[in-house]
Parts: C-alpha cells; sequence; structure tokens
C-alpha cells in the first residue's frame, strides 16, 4: 500500500514539475483532455463532423511540418501523399474488400512509396527548387487520374467505401485518438537524436555532412516518415467522406496545408495542429456568409502574417514563456529567476 | 496541324515568357516567391473586361490603363503586406499564396464564376503556308515578342537595368556600391507586375476569363523557372518555350491530351532537374549560411 502510495506521489511530483509548470504544456494537457471529453457534452453530428475533418488535417500539417519545418525540405506538393493513400485505400478497400484496419496502414505505405518516388529525385534540390518541383508531382498524379478513369473514377473519384466505423461517436473517437497519439509520436521522433540530426540539416546541411553523417538517408528517412503520417490522415479521410476524388491531388490542397503550418507556427509540431484548430473550424464557421467566406479567410492569415511573421503559437508563446539566458530550459514569464539552474531572467 | 502547333506554341510559348521572365525578375532581385504573379495576370485581364463592357472604352485605351493600374496595386501590396515580413521566407510565400486567393475571390465575388470574353480587336485573317491565321493571333504574337524585346533591352542597356542584375547578383554589394536595395527591389515588383498585367491584356482577346484562370499559368511558370533556373532570365526565356511547345504537341497529337498536357510539361521539368539540379541556365546564388 505504502509503494502505490510511493509511486502516486512520484508520478505527481513529476506531473507537476515538468507539466503544470509551463503553461504551453498545461495548455496541451487541457487540449487533449477537453477533446476527448468534448462528446460527453454535445453530440452535435454537424460539430464532430467537423472536428472529425479537424483531426485529419492536423495529422497532415504535423506531417508536413516534419518533413518542411523540421528537415528545411520545403514541400509544396503534400496534397501527394494525402492523395496518393487516399486513392490507395479506396481501391483496396473497394477491390480487395480490406477493412479500413487495414487498407489505411497499407495506403500510408503507398504514401510511403509515393515520398520515395518524389525524395529521390529530389535529393539533389534544395530551397525554391526543391518547393516548385515538389508542386508538380500532385499536378502529375491528377493528369494521369483523369486520363486512365477505369481505375480511378475520373473527376468523380471513387465511392462507395465503407465507414470508418459504424457510428460518428466512433470516427471520432478513432480520429482524435490517433490524432492525439500521431501528434506525440511525431514530437518525439523531432525531440530523439535523429530529429536532431533533421533539425542540423535544416540549418546547414554542408556542416552536418562534413561531421560524418549521411545526410541523403536522413532526408529520404524524413520524406517517408511524413508521407506515412500524412498517408494515414489520407486513409482517415476516405473513409470518412468515403470518396477518394481529385480535390485530394489538388493545389489547392497543398496550399492550404502550408497556410495551416506557417500560421500556426512552423518548427514545431504543435504549432501547425493549433493552426488547423484555429483556421479549420473558422472557415466553418464563416459559412454564413457563403460569397465572402474565403475573401475572409485569406485576410485573416494575411493580417496575422504581418504582425506575427513567425507564426501565432511561437508568438504566444514568447509572451507567455522566457528561456532562461544560462541553461535554455523554458520558464513561465512570472518567474524572476530560472527554475533549473537560479539564474536571472531579463 | 503542324502550322496549328506552331502558332500556338509560339503564342503560348510568348506569354509563358512574359510571366516567367517577370516572376524570374522578382526572385532574383528580392528573393520573393511571387505565387500571386498569374493572379494579377488575371486581374489585369478582368479590368480590361470591366473597362470595355461597363464603361466602355475602347480596348486599346482600356489596356495601357489596366496595366499601369495593376502595377500600382502590385507596389501598393508589396509594401504592405511583403515588405513588412520580408525576412521570413515562408511567411512571405503564404503571405502570395493569400494575396492571390483575395484576387481570386474578390473577382468571384464582384463577376460570379461565369466564363467571359472581350471580342477580338480586329479581325480578319491571313492565310499563311495554308492554314488561317487570325490577326489576332498575329497581333498578340507581335506584341509579345515587342514586349519580350523592351524588356531585353531594359535589363541590358539602362542604368536601371545594371542596378537590378547587380541586386540580383549580390544584394549587400549593391547596396554598398549606392544602389538603394529597398527602392531597386519595389521597382523590380512594379515592373514584373505589370508584364504580368501585359501577358494578360495579350490574352483577354483569345481567351475566356474566369476566376481560375491563374491556376493553370502559375503552373507552368512555376515549371518554367524551375526548368530554366531560378533568377535566370535566358533560362526563363528559353523554357518557357519547350514547355509550350511540349503542351502544344501532347494537346494535338495524344488522345485524352488535354488532360496530359500539364503532366507531360512537368515530367519534363523533372527529367531536366534529375541532369541539371539547377536548371538550364541555373544561376548560381551565394548560399546564406
Amino acid at each position: 500500500m505504502g509503494l502505490i502510495a510511493f509511486y502516486f506521489r512520484k508520478v505527481y511530483t513529476l506531473f507537476k514539475g515538468e507539466v503544470l509548470v509551463l503553461p504551453s504544456r498545461t495548455v496541451v494537457l487541457i487540449f487533449a483532455v477537453g477533446l476527448l471529453a468534448l462528446p460527453l457534452f454535445t453530440d452535435d453530428p454537424y460539430l464532430l463532423r467537423i472536428l472529425i475533418l479537424t483531426n485529419i488535417f492536423a495529422i497532415l500539417a504535423a506531417s508536413w511540418d516534419l518533413l518542411s519545418g523540421f528537415t528545411g525540405q520545403m514541400n509544396f506538393g503534400h496534397a501527394l501523399f494525402f492523395g496518393v493513400a487516399a486513392y490507395c485505400t479506396a481501391i483496396l478497400n473497394l477491390r480487395l474488400d480490406l477493412p479500413p484496419w487495414l487498407s489505411i496502414p497499407l495506403g500510408a505505405f503507398g504514401a510511403v512509396l509515393a515520398g520515395l518516388v518524389v525524395g529521390i529525385p529530389c535529393l539533389r534540390l534544395r530551397g525554391t527548387y526543391l518547393a516548385l518541383t515538389t508542386l508538380a508531382f500532385p499536378i502529375i498524379l491528377l493528369g494521369l487520374v483523369f486520363a486512365i478513369p477505369d481505375l480511378t473514377g475520373g473527376e468523380l473519384g471513387i465511392s462507395g467505401i465503407d465507414r470508418l466505423t459504424g457510428s460518428r461517436m466512433g470516427d471520432y473517437y478513432v480520429t482524435s485518438v490517433l490524432m492525439l497519439v500521431l501528434g506525440f509520436v511525431m514530437w518525439k521522433i523531432t525531440d530523439s537524436k535523429k530529429g536532431i540530426i533533421l533539425h542540423a540539416i535544416r540549418e546547414d546541411e554542408v556542416a552536418v555532412r562534413a561531421s560524418g553523417i549521411n545526410t541523403t538517408r536522413y532526408k529520404l528517412m524524413a520524406f517517408c516518415l511524413s508521407g506515412f503520417f500524412a498517408g494515414v490522415a489520407g486513409g482517415l479521410y476516405a473513409h470518412i467522406m468515403r470518396t477518394a476524388g481529385p480535390s485530394t491531388l489538388e493545389v489547392a490542397l497543398s496550399f492550404q496545408i502550408v497556410i495551416w503550418a506557417v500560421f500556426g507556427g512552423m518548427v514545431s509540431i504543435y504549432g501547425p495542429v493549433a493552426g488547423v484548430f484555429i483556421l479549420f473550424p473558422l472557415l466553418e464557421f464563416l459559412r454564413f456568409m457563403p460569397k465572402m467566406r474565403m475573401l475572409v479567410f485569406a485576410f485573416i492569415v494575411l493580417m496575422t502574417l504581418l504582425y506575427m511573421p513567425q507564426g501565432l503559437i511561437p508568438w504566444i508563446r514568447e509572451k507567455i514563456e522566457k528561456e532562461c539566458p544560462r541553461c535554455k530550459i523554458r520558464n513561465v514569464a512570472t518567474r524572476k529567476t530560472c527554475r533549473i539552474c537560479t539564474a536571472e531572467l531579463d | 496541324m503542324i502550322q496549328n502547333i506552331i502558332i500556338n506554341g509560339l503564342i503560348n510559348g510568348s506569354i509563358y515568357a512574359l510571366l516567367a521572365i517577370g516572376f524570374s525578375l522578382v526572385f532574383g532581385v528580392a528573393r520573393i516567391v511571387n505565387i500571386a504573379h498569374t493572379a494579377f495576370y488575371m486581374l489585369a485581364a478582368y479590368l480590361i473586361y470591366v473597362g470595355f463592357h461597363y464603361l466602355g472604352i475602347s480596348p486599346y485605351v482600356a489596356m495601357p490603363i489596366s496595366i499601369v493600374i495593376v502595377g500600382f496595386l502590385g507596389v501598393v501590396s508589396y509594401k504592405l503586406f511583403i515588405n513588412p515580413i520580408r525576412e521570413h521566407e515562408a511567411a512571405v510565400l503564404i503571405a502570395t499564396i493569400a494575396l492571390a486567393m483575395v484576387i481570386q475571390e474578390a473577382l468571384l465575388i464582384s463577376f460570379g464564376g461565369h466564363y467571359l470574353g472581350v471580342p477580338p480587336l480586329i479581325s480578319g485573317y491571313a492565310t499563311i503556308a495554308g492554314v488561317k491565321v487570325t490577326y489576332q493571333h498575329l497581333l498578340a504574337l507581335g506584341v509579345a515578342v515587342l514586349a519580350l524585346i523592351g524588356t531585353w533591352a531594359l535589363m541590358m542597356k539602362t542604368r536601371l537595368g545594371l542596378a537590378l542584375r547587380a541586386t540580383a547578383q549580390d544584394r549587400e554589394v549593391a547596396n554598398l556600391m549606392g544602389m538603394n536595395e529597398a527602392r531597386v527591389a519595389m521597382l523590380t515588383m512594379g515592373i514584373s507586375v505589370m508584364m504580368a498585367a501585359l501577358a494578360g491584356a495579350i490574352v483577354v482577346p483569345l481567351f475566356v476569363l474566369d476566376p481560375h484562370m491563374w491556376m493553370h499559368p502559375l503552373i507552368m511558370m512555376l515549371a518554367i523557372v524551375v526548368l530554366g533556373g531560378l533568377g535566370s532570365i535566358k533560362g526563363s526565356f528559353v523554357g518557357a518555350y519547350i514547355l509550350a511547345f511540349a503542351e502544344v504537341l501532347v494537346v494535338f497529337l495524344i488522345p485524352m491530351g488535354a488532360y496530359l498536357k500539364g503532366s507531360v510539361a512537368l515530367s519534363i521539368m523533372i527529367l531536366v532537374l534529375l541532369i541539371r539540379p539547377e536548371g538550364l541556365f541555373g544561376v548560381h546564388f551565394e548560399e546564406e549560411r
């Protein structure tokens, strides 16, 4: 009994010292708990549907950040992974009658292959060249989709896919849990040793190569990982919408992903997630003026960027947290001294 | 058939060249990836439509006016939205995307999604090598070629052109040599947007107008610029004709070609990049480390 109490106290101390001490971590915790607890308060199908899509796009935006934010491989054709996975999942589900729990991972695997196909020619490119070249891949595929309507359904896409689960509540929980878990996994990846190498590749690739690290392998790994996560999002989308159409490959979607991620704040995983959770429901909310909706949306994005060019979430985080000048540990902005090394905070 | 391919290839190529050179210029000088470039091209086309149909101005007058207005709007939007955040590359990128969306939606609200058109400036056709070519097409080709020659003269023969080229090569040193970098960047933006507007004015009588007409030229323009080498004006010029002819050939020769025209042009771009990662005439930029 005493042992249980001891462990309980230990967990509580850790929790207090690691999570509650920083407002950003507390907010993430509240967000995760709130997301999971929301169906207790409302079962409005419209709201749940918006949140299901928001979850899916949050995975997508975070996966873009993994590749373009952390590794610095600006990808302007991220819709490719999404679309390939959506089409693969749809075809596997319809032709081979695979259930969703099998078709989505296999579809994501298709997206990983797409990541390799894109990644290998793009290894020698950097910066703007890379961004504009990656933009081309989904458009090439879109042309092929229209040219072979027998397999892909042409402009109408593939419809009649199985539902993800039987109920809307089930869909909601599957997508939210997946979003939280995959988001955490991505954040952990960027925090691991491999993630630090990805950081370093963005900052200075030549220096990384000079340190004896095979940057080619790591860049391909980033493409594949990002493709996998985006692929999961694509597969989920196919099963939720029950169609996989050309809209999953469009340039507009690729641009949308970039807008979400840069608006929320690149190089942070939680930034793009927050970006989607703000902008996607906002677009739905603006439905009351259907004609002006996109105009207002674009204008809000433009105005936000003007004042917070590094993104919304890093800007807010800067306001509520300070970095210790000596040990680089983050502290609440209200503290006078660092919580670890007691250095003066300015 | 062959004559059709040649005429259409030349006209499309010249229009793409105008767009791509403008885009390349502003990227080379100011390092701005201006996604809204073709949105300005569309805006000019719509302004001419408004001038002709609502205000009753002759297209000959409406064209220069609309080019000047669009150039002015380009500079204003640069000053308001792009200049304050120029340090943040990613932010500039989505600022221009958002700008393009604003223009598209504004046009969609004012004109709806209908297809609109402006009648040709001159009617009639000439017969060249047994194929009928309308005078309008010849006029478009002539104006486009003149504009390209004008751009070349501006870049190579004037002091402004010298300043532009110097800034493109090295911003800091150009600044040290007494060129006002901020002003050069602004001027470049104005010139490049006006070139886009001119391309818009040329296509008005040939194409139909709709609020999504900027998408296809945007993609082609980006492909051309990457193919020719970012920041290289010669590269944009050559790339424009290569991709325009590829596109026209696919449309005329392959069944279902209209769907595949973008795919083939972009595949050519990727093939070239596999062999030469810096494009055909890539300019080497100083890496900022």
